[in-house]
């Protein structure tokens, strides 16, 4: 490996480490000095590995260097002594004797704290994905551009905003005590969701950056589950919808980067083993009394990953759906509700309520109404292609339209 | 039994596809009624023939939205009926 590709993997796993470790240690409203410091030891390190060569322990350099360079910086800026001193937690260290403790144990706890720093109802969700990306996830501006399929101008001035929000709030570092912590954790994990669904429905082209995305947010959730004070039901039920979903990750996109449906997916490309620790994480999930949105999603999502219809696996799905529904509408949920109601009760009961949905200017209404008119009206289901063609953007759905009016004719 | 919560779900199911759900509960047999001057009495039906077996709060455009909401109620199979009221709030 050489030392850009290894520079690169390092920026992945160690930037938020050491941002973390350093916000810990002076207060999350510093995290623009932590990031600095943290940008300024893996600069030096692409300077002087690409000449002297790797050293011997790269991971143990880039902490040594992020150490002498917290020191620097405060002793240059003269604000240690008098500012940033009177916040550490420590107030009896000076700057030479001050250590960056940067322990797996600190560290684990540092970025656990960061997390629901970052992950603050304070900004919008974009930002709040936008600096996971950043500070969790180790991502570079351009990345997260792409990912959000904007320019690298906008994301920094999102995330500037989002940093200066949190420092006039004065954010803490620390954990939500036991009673904020369930409303809190619903935070992160949406903030997760998100980010998960960003790299699985995105409309970016860009698909091993897509599937990126979807194994950071998995990290991150897995990470959660590692900790005692935040491995709780919701947090289990969301990484097995995440395994689910990941599980498919290969057979849902073809050779040229086309999506392909449900139905017609390879299921010999469905990967057992994400499948089996969905599995595991559902069954964990049931601990406790209490039922997410991530619980329900999570089952439906097991169903679809049994191959078969039997076992009545399509009542078990419009159940849920039904459950889902109460907890939360989205005009998707109420479209895939009526699909499986049309997989137990028939089409002609799904046409029937599915014209209650009044979701006129969706193209997926109409592709569901196309399909259900397709066995019974296919003059019907051609008009209902017809309308969510004209409505549908993207050129990968009008591709899937166009296949379903070919078939017809 | 089993197939009779799949009814109601199928039909509270319904409604919420249509955004329209806010909430539900069913009541059960436990309950008694206080009146003026400490009498109380237990059942909360002792003195009225029906019962009511519990309510579910929709958002409707009108009443008559709301009758066609309750037409599909699994209640009605079985010989109950749907009261449909609208709710003032307590304060705007």
């Amino acid at each position: 490996m050489n030392e850009k590709t290894l520079i690169q993997q390092l920026f992945k796993s160690e930037y938020r480490k050491i941002v973390s470790v350093l916000c810990k240690l002076f207060g999350a409203h510093h995290i623009e000095t932590a990031e600095d410091i943290a940008n300024d030891t893996f600069l030096l390190a692409s300077e002087t590995w690409g000449v002297k060569g790797l050293p011997e322990n790269p991971t143990a350099w880039l902490y040594t260097v992020a150490k002498n360079k917290t020191k620097d910086y405060f002793k240059r800026r003269h604000i240690f002594s008098g500012k940033i001193v009177s916040e550490l937690k420590y107030s009896q260290l000076n700057s030479e004797s001050f250590e960056m403790d940067l322990s797996e144990e600190n560290s684990k706890d540092s970025q656990l704290k960061m997390i629901f720093v970052l992950c603050n109802p304070l900004n919008p969700t974009e930002s709040q994905i936008a600096l996971a990306l950043r500070i969790l996830c180790g991502f570079g501006i351009d990345e997260i551009a792409v990912a959000f399929l904007t320019n690298k101008e906008t994301i920094n001035k999102r995330l500037f905003r989002a940093k200066e929000k949190m420092r006039m709030a004065n954010i803490e570092m620390e954990l939500p005590n036991s009673s904020e912590i369930h409303s809190r954790l619903e935070t992160v994990l949406s903030t997760l969701y998100l980010l998960f669904n960003e790299g699985y429905h995105s409309s970016s082209q860009h698909s091993p950056l897509r599937k990126e995305l979807c194994l950071e947010a998995m990290r991150l959730n897995y990470f959660l589950i590692e900790n005692e004070a935040t491995n709780q039901p919701m947090v289990n039920a969301l990484m097995a919808l995440m395994c689910f979903h990941a599980s498919r990750f290969e057979a849902r996109i073809n050779a040229f980067g086309q999506a392909i449906l449900y139905d017609e997916q390879d299921r010999t490309l469905w990967d057992e083993e994400l499948i089996a620790k969905g599995n595991y994480f559902l069954i964990e999930s049931a601990k406790g009394n209490e039922i997410s949105k991530y619980h329900i999603e999570a089952s439906i999502a097991y169903w679809h990953c049994t191959a078969t219809a039997h076992n009545g696996k399509w009542e078990h799905i419009l159940q849920l759906y039904n459950q889902l529904l109460q907890i939360e509408y989205s005009p998707i949920t109420a479209l895939n509700r009526t699909y499986a109601l049309s997989k137990v009760q028939g089409n002609e009961r799904a046409i029937e309520e599915a014209m209650k949905l009044q979701l006129n200017e969706n193209h997926f209404y109409h592709c569901l109404l196309g399909k259900l008119h397709s066995e019974q009206n296919p003059k019907k289901a051609m008009e209902c292609y017809e309308k969510a063609l004209i409505l549908a953007t993207s050129s990968s759905d009008k591709r899937t339209i166009q296949n379903h009016l070919k078939k017809l004719r | 039994m089993q197939s009779s919560i799949k009814q109601w779900q199928d039909w509270i199911g319904g409604i919420a596809a249509q955004g329209k759900f806010v909430g539900t509960n069913r009541l059960g047999f436990e309950g008694k009624t206080l009146k003026p001057n400490q009498v109380i009495s237990d059942g909360p039906y002792a003195e009225v023939k029906e019962m009511v077996g519990g309510y579910l709060l929709v958002k409707a455009d009108g009443i008559d939205d709301a009758m066609k909401l309750a037409e599909a109620c699994p209640i009605l199979q079985i010989g109950g009926h749907v009261e449909v009221r609208n709710v003032i709030p307590m304060s705007r």
